[in-house]
C-alpha cells in the first residue's frame, strides 16, 4: 500500500507541476527502495538491535524481569574455557576447511573441465553432498565412523592398522568434523570454480600457447589463477562464512564432547541460550559471533577486490 | 624458399567442411591476406597453421619444415588475435615480455620473488626489459608500459598486442582480423601503420579480414577463400580486375558488380539485356554466360550503338566525387550501377531514360559454374608471383583498362 501511494504520488508529481521532476524522481525512487529497506530494517537491523539489548542484560529465557548488567556477560565470556574453547576450534575449523575446500575444489573443478568424458557424473557426484541435508548426513557419517560396526574402522581392521574412536577422542574429534565440512562444502567450491572456468576466454590460452607458456603450470599460473581470481575470493567468502556457522555435525555427533574438544562457536550459543536457558549470555557469544562475520566479510572483500578485478 | 607452404589443407568440423583442400605458397616477407565472409575458413586456415587446431589432412610447412607435429611454440610464429587476448591481470610491459619470459628463462627464474635472485636472472631480466622498451618505442607505446589492459582503449590495446606479437623475432606474424573491434577512422590509420611495420620488419605476414578495404590497400597479394575453398590467389589489383571467380567478382568491389545473363551469339559475341557486346567469348553458340561489368567500367554515351544498354534511370546517388547511377534494364533482374562524372551528370533525376556502354574490353565473361570463362584467362591460383605487382601479368592486360581500386569506406 505504502509503495503504491508513494509511487503514484511520484508518478502524479511528475505528471503535474506542484514539484520539479527532480523532486518526482527521488520520491519514486524512495517509494522503490522503501519494500527492501523495509525488511532489512525488521528482518535484519531490529533483531541484531535486540540482540545488542539482550547481551547487557541477564535475561534468561522465558524470564519476567531482567535487570541491566552492562559488560558483565563478555567479562564472564572472557573467563569461560567453553567459550574460549570455542573460540579456539572455530578458528583453527575455519583455517583447515577454507584453505583446504578452496584448493580441493579448484582441483577437481580443474581435472573435471580438462577431461571430457563423464564431466557431467563427476559434477553431480561432487556436488551431491552440498543438496544434502547435513544433519541427515551426519547420522551417515556416525554409522560410517562407529568404533566397532563402522566400515571406515572395519576396513582400518582389515588393513591391520588402529582403529580409533573418531568421535569420542579429544584429538581426532576436531580433525574428523574438518573432514566431513571439507567433504560438504567442496561440491559447492567445485561448481563456483567451473562456472569461472567456463568465463575464462579460450583466446587467452591460445595466446598462451603462441607465447610460449604450453605446459600445464605456465598454463596455470599465466592464464587459469589469475582469470579466477573474483571467482577465488568468492569461493573462499562463502566458504569461510559457511565454516564459522558449523553446527549440525558438531550437534548431532558430539554436542561439542568429549570435554570441550569439538565445542564451536555456534554449538556454545545454542547450548547457551536455548539448553541452559541463558538468553542475556547467549546474545553476547551471538555479538561476538556476529562482529566476526561481519568484519571477515569487509576485510577480505577489501583487500581481495583490490587485487582480482582487472577492468 | 617459400616462408609458409599449405599443401592440400583439409579441416572438418563433423560432417562441416571447414577448409577444403586448400594449397598455398606464401614467399618470404610477402604480406598475404586471407580475405573472406565470415565462417568461409579463413581464420580455421589461419589456425591450422598457426598450430592452434589440427587440421583433418594436409601439411603445414614454414620456412622448410613440416610443422604439423610443432606445437605453436615451436612453431616460431607471433599471432595477434581478434581480441587481442591480453593477460588482464599483467601491465603491458609484463603481456609484452611474456614471449620472451617463457623462452629466455628456466622454470626455476620465472618462480616469483626467489627466481629474481638466481644466477643469470637478473641479466636476462633485464636484457628482456631493454627489448620491450625498444618495441615499446617503436609502437609509441612506452608510456603505457605500467598500466593493465583494461585501462587501455581499443587502438592502445592493438599495439600492445602487436608489441607482444614483435619482441620476438619470429619467422611469421599472423593476424586475425586486428582490425575488426577499432572503429572506422583508427581503422584506416593501423592499416597503414601495420603496412609500415612490415616494411619495416621485412617478415612473412598472414593477415586474416573480411573487409575487402584492407586486403586491398594493405596486402602484395590476397588470396580469397569462400564455403572453406580458396577461389583465388593474386595481387589487388587482378583479383579486383581478373576475378577468377563470379564469387570473387561480387565480394571485391563496392558498389558490387553488375551482373547480367547473357547468350553467345553466332558471331561470337554476347547477347545481353538490351545489347551486344563484343567480347571474345570463345564459347559455342547458344551457351549461357554472365557478363561482369564494374560500375566505373560503364559510361553514360549518347551515341547508342549495338553494345549500348538502355535505361531508366530509379535512382541517383550523389558521393561528392563520384555519381552512382542506378539504371533499370529490361531483361536484367537487377538495376545496373553505374559510375558518373557529377560534373557533367548534375541534372540526372529519377524517370530520365539513359544509354551507356561499357568502355572496351572491361566485360567479365563468368559461365554456367561461375568460372571465369572467355580467352586469355589465367588459372586461378598459379604459383607464387615475385612480390609486388607484376604489371605485365598476362590477366591484367587481358582485363583490360580499369581504374585502381579506391577506398571503399563511404559505402559500408
Amino acid at each position: 500500500m505504502r509503495l503504491a501511494s508513494l509511487s503514484m504520488a511520484g508518478l502524479d508529481l511528475r505528471a503535474g507541476s506542484v514539484l520539479g521532476p527532480a523532486r518526482a524522481e527521488a520520491v519514486a525512487g524512495y517509494g522503490l527502495a522503501a519494500p527492501a529497506f523495509l525488511l532489512i530494517v525488521f528482518l535484519i537491523f531490529l533483531p541484531a538491535f535486540g540482540v545488542f539489548v539482550i547481551a547487557v542484560t541477564d535475561w534468561q529465557f522465558g524470564a519476567r524481569s531482567l535487570s541491566f548488567v552492562g559488560a558483565d556477560n563478555f567479562v564472564e565470556m572472557m573467563d569461560d574455557a567453553t567459550f574460549r574453547a570455542a573460540m579456539f576450534n572455530t578458528l583453527l575449523y575455519v583455517a583447515v576447511t577454507v584453505p583446504a575446500t578452496t584448493m580441493l575444489g579448484l582441483g577437481i573443478a580443474l581435472l573435471i573441465e580438462s577431461g571430457r568424458s563423464f564431466r557431467a557424473f563427476y559434477r553431480a557426484a561432487h556436488f551431491l553432498p552440498v543438496m544434502a541435508t547435513l544433519a541427515a548426513m551426519a547420522i551417515a557419517w556416525e554409522a560410517l565412523l562407529h568404533p566397532t560396526i563402522g566400515l571406515v574402522n572395519q576396513l582400518m581392521g582389515d588393513l591391520g592398522l588402529v582403529r580409533p574412536n573418531w568421535l569420542r577422542d579429544s584429538a581426532l574429534v576436531l580433525p574428523t568434523l574438518m573432514v566431513i565440512g571439507i567433504w560438504q562444502n567442496l561440491g559447492l567450491a567445485m561448481v563456483l570454480f567451473l562456472a569461472g572456468l567456463k568465463g575464462i576466454p579460450r583466446d587467452l590460452y591460445e595466446a598462451a600457447d603462441v607465447d610460449g607458456a604450453d605446459g600445464w603450470l605456465d598454463r596455470l599460473t599465466t592464464v587459469t589463477l589469475p582469470m579466477l581470481g573474483p571467482v577465488s575470493m568468492f569461493v573462499s567468502i562463502i566458504m569461510a562464512l559457511r565454516a564459522f556457522e558449523v553446527f549440525d555435525t558438531v550437534r548431532v555427533l558430539t554436542q561439542g564432547g568429549p570435554g570441550d574438544a569439538s565445542e564451536t562457536l555456534l554449538h556454545t550459543l545454542y547450548v547457551e541460550s536455548f539448553e541452559f536457558l541463558r538468553t542475556g549470555y547467549g546474545a553476547a557469544v551471538t555479538l561476538v559471533f556476529l562482529t566476526i562475520v561481519v568484519v571477515l566479510t569487509l576485510v577480505q572483500a577489501r583487500v581481495l577486490d583490490k587485487r582480482v578485478h582487472y577492468t | 624458399m617459400p616462408s609458409v607452404v599449405v599443401a592440400g589443407i583439409e579441416k572438418r568440423f563433423g560432417d562441416t567442411v571447414a577448409v577444403d583442400d586448400v594449397t598455398l605458397e606464401i614467399a618470404q616477407g610477402e604480406f598475404l591476406t586471407l580475405l573472406g565472409p565470415s565462417g568461409c575458413g579463413k581464420s580455421t586456415l589461419l589456425r591450422i597453421i598457426a598450430g592452434l587446431e589440427p587440421q583433418t589432412s594436409g601439411s603445414v610447412s614454414i620456412d622448410g619444415r613440416v610443422v604439423d607435429h610443432l606445437r605453436p611454440k615451436q612453431r616460431d610464429i607471433a599471432m595477434v588475435f581478434q581480441s587481442y587476448a591480453l593477460y588482464p591481470h599483467m601491465t603491458v610491459s609484463q603481456n609484452m615480455a611474456l614471449p620472451l619470459v617463457m623462452r629466455q628463462l628456466t622454470l626455476a627464474q620465472r618462480l616469483p620473488l626467489i627466481g629474481r635472485f638466481l644466477p643469470g636472472s637478473r641479466g636476462a631480466r633485464a636484457a628482456i626489459e631493454a627489448r620491450v622498451r625498444e618495441v615499446a618505442a617503436a609502437l609509441e607505446i612506452d608510456h603505457l608500459l605500467g598500466r593493465k589492459p583494461g585501462q587501455l582503449s581499443g587502438g592502445q590495446r592493438q599495439r600492445v598486442a602487436v608489441g607482444r606479437a614483435m619482441v620476438r623475432h619470429p619467422r611469421v606474424f599472423l593476424m586475425d582480423e586486428p582490425l575488426s573491434n577499432l572503429d572506422a577512422k583508427l581503422r584506416v590509420q593501423m592499416r597503414a601503420e601495420i603496412k609500415e611495420l612490415h616494411r619495416r620488419l621485412g617478415i612473412t605476414f598472414l593477415y586474416v579480414t573480411h573487409d575487402q578495404a584492407e586486403a586491398m590497400t594493405m596486402s602484395d597479394r590476397v588470396a580469397v577463400m569462400m564455403e572453406g575453398e580458396l577461389l583465388q590467389v593474386a595481387p589487388p589489383k587482378t583479383i579486383y580486375a581478373a576475378p577468377a571467380d563470379m564469387r570473387v567478382a561480387t565480394f571485391i568491389g563496392s558498389p558490387r558488380i553488375n551482373l547480367l545473363g547473357g547468350v553467345v551469339r553466332g558471331d561470337g559475341a554476347v547477347e545481353v539485356p538490351t545489347a551486344v557486346l563484343d567480347v571474345a567469348a570463345g564459347l559455342s553458340a547458344g551457351s549461357t554466360v554472365t557478363v561482369g561489368l564494374r560500375p566505373e567500367s560503364l559510361a553514360l554515351v549518347e551515341v547508342n550503338g549495338r553494345d549500348t544498354f538502355r535505361g531508366t534511370v530509379r535512382a541517383v546517388e550523389h558521393l561528392g566525387a563520384d555519381l552512382f547511377v542506378h539504371a533499370e534494364v529490361e531483361g536484367a533482374a537487377e538495376p545496373v550501377i553505374l559510375r558518373a562524372d557529377p560534373a557533367a551528370h548534375d541534372g540526372l533525376a529519377y524517370g530520365d531514360a539513359v544509354c551507356f556502354a561499357p568502355r572496351p574490353g572491361a566485360a567479365l565473361l563468368f559461365d554456367g559454374e561461375g568460372r571465369r570463362t572467355g580467352l586469355d584467362v589465367p588459372a586461378p591460383c598459379g604459383p607464387s608471383p615475385a612480390l609486388g605487382l607484376r604489371l605485365d601479368d598476362a590477366a591484367f592486360r587481358a582485363a583490360g583498362p580499369m581504374t585502381v581500386p579506391r577506398p571503399v569506406d563511404q559505402w559500408r
